[in-house]
């Protein structure tokens, strides 16, 4: 059992810190660089792709295992997977508009930025990309439960990513930069910086996991 | 089965359909009914999303309209011929509402003195909570210009050190006054009267100290206003826009300058007095 914690614990610490998908992977990067100009809007969109990430994921990995794989039709994922979230943030939309108004609100300008997102893409193909080999291995629960657990982390990397470098862009943008250097480009050499610092993490996540359990 | 190419195709197409099935029972079961007049108050305010109006943006202040009942001439920006719009739509009595405009009560900047060096982030909030900013005056603009970037509609500008209102571009949605860290910004009516430009409450030999052009609250002010509009209060000059009729005494008696005629000189000493006036 306490196998299982440290794999699910490892798995979302090492997607939030050490393979963090904007500052590592490098995905997502429109909205990192578009919306992180206030916080309150940058928590925003982190929220929202968290809640996008996961259901998509929910739904896209065992459509994969059950419909694709089972059926040879796994070239046919990239397209799919678009549709499947096209559709599902639509739904969300609509759902959080009827039922809770006050999380649409708060949402509902960012959901369709993040309907074609590249990283809530990634999240649900790299989830069946390293998880599927598990459902043959350990059950179908199980790489499941990891499938979901790696789309949370991705989501919670995201917003830490998001909120990081809105702080970071704010100073930069008070600390008077040179003309020439003025707007995206000090803002790409800081997010290049930012995502230097995040460097220092691999390797370390797994190592702290066995430390602790 | 045996073709390929007309499985995934057929996979694809079905899922397509149920994906666009979904989406049509969703929106017919959970469509949220809006208001229809909700959509057209939001078409006709003036749509800077300012927050002027104290809602967080245009449409938010429509739905307020609609459903709260709120009050309908707040959209500063669109003014008078938003407001009757609004009226049209909502089937109410469109009353006259005060044109009110921004205005900085400060004139220091140049003929304010400095404290200390202030080297840090340039922005007045930051300035400020430095162990009482750095200009002599405790009270006066900073002129960093907080204000200048809350406007949205490039009424303000600083100049020689002190920050300015266009007052034909002001629209007067009030975002200004909240962004002064030192609550220099106020509200005045448009009409041709004198503003008194400064805040500072400390006594007079102090006032000195710091500015040039600062209210030392002598009340040469007061003795000559024919009208009795002005008053002190807190060692500053005050005017009560209720009372005064733009003569233009204070601002020529004024030893220290700080009276100022708004929105043009004393065209008329007979002009309307708004009873809407407040300070």
């Amino acid at each position: 059992m306490s196998a299982n914690i440290a794999t699910f614990a490892t798995i979302l610490f090492s997607m939030i810190l050490v393979n963090n998908y904007v500052l590592v992977q490098f995905l997502g990067i429109c909205p990192f660089l578009g919306v992180s100009k206030k916080l309150d809007s940058s928590v925003g969109m982190g929220v929202a792709v968290i809640v996008v990430m996961v259901i998509a994921t929910a739904v896209t990995f065992p459509l994969q295992i059950f419909l694709l794989d089972a059926n040879n039709l796994g070239y046919m994922q990239t397209i799919i997977f678009i549709l499947v979230i096209a559709v599902l943030v639509q739904l969300i939309e609509i759902t959080l508009k009827r039922y809770i108004p006050a999380l649409y609100n708060a949402l509902g300008v960012y959901l369709p930025l993040i309907t074609t997102n590249c990283c809530v893409l990634g999240v649900a193909i790299l989830a069946v990309q390293d998880y599927s080999a598990d459902v043959t291995a350990r059950g179908f629960g199980f790489a499941y439960g990891e499938a979901l657990i790696c789309a949370a982390g991705a989501g919670i990397g995201f917003l830490l990513a998001m909120v990081l470098f809105c702080g970071v862009r704010q100073r930069v943008e008070e600390a008077e930069p040179p003309e020439c250097f003025k707007g995206l480009p000090i803002t790409l050499v800081a997010a290049a910086v930012t995502s230097l610092s995040f460097m220092g993490f691999g390797g370390v996540v797994e190592n702290i996991i066995a430390a602790l359990l | 089965m045996s073709n390929p190419i007309v499985f995934a195709v057929i996979v694809l197409t079905l899922l397509g359909l149920v994906g666009g099935l979904v989406l049509v029972l969703a929106s017919r079961f959970m469509a949220v009914k809006e208001d229809p007049r909700i959509a057209e108050i939001t078409s006709c305010l003036a749509g800077a999303n300012c927050g002027g109006c104290g809602y967080a943006g245009c449409a938010d202040y429509a739905r307020a309209i609609v459903q709260d009942g709120a009050p309908i001439h707040k959209c500063a920006p669109g003014g008078d011929k938003t407001a009757d719009a609004i009226a049209e739509i909502m089937g109410e009595e469109s009353s006259d509402r005060p044109a009110m405009r921004a205005f900085v009560s400060c004139n220091g900047g140049a003929n304010c003195g400095v404290r200390f060096d202030y080297s840090g982030i340039k922005s007045c909030a930051a300035a400020a909570s430095v162990a009482g900013g750095p200009t002599a005056c405790a009270f006066g603009c900073l002129g960093y210009g907080d204000c200048v970037n809350a406007c949205k509609f490039g009424a303000l500008s600083v100049q020689n050190g002190v920050a300015v209102v266009d007052r034909d571009k002001c629209t007067g949605c009030t975002a200004c006054t909240r962004a002064c860290p030192r609550g220099l910004l106020k509200m005045k009516p448009v009409a041709p009267q004198p503003a008194v430009l400064c805040r500072n409450k400390e006594r007079g030999a102090a006032v000195v100290h710091a500015c040039k052009t600062g209210c030392i609250a002598c009340g040469i002010c007061v003795k000559n206003c024919p009208q009795q509009a002005i008053f002190l209060r807190n060692n500053v000059a005050r005017i009560d826009y209720t009372k005064c009729n733009g003569c233009g005494i204070c601002v020529e008696k004024c030893p220290k300058k700080v009276i100022h005629f708004m929105d043009g000189g004393p065209t008329s000493v007979d002009a309307p007095v708004p009873e809407y006036a407040v300070l």
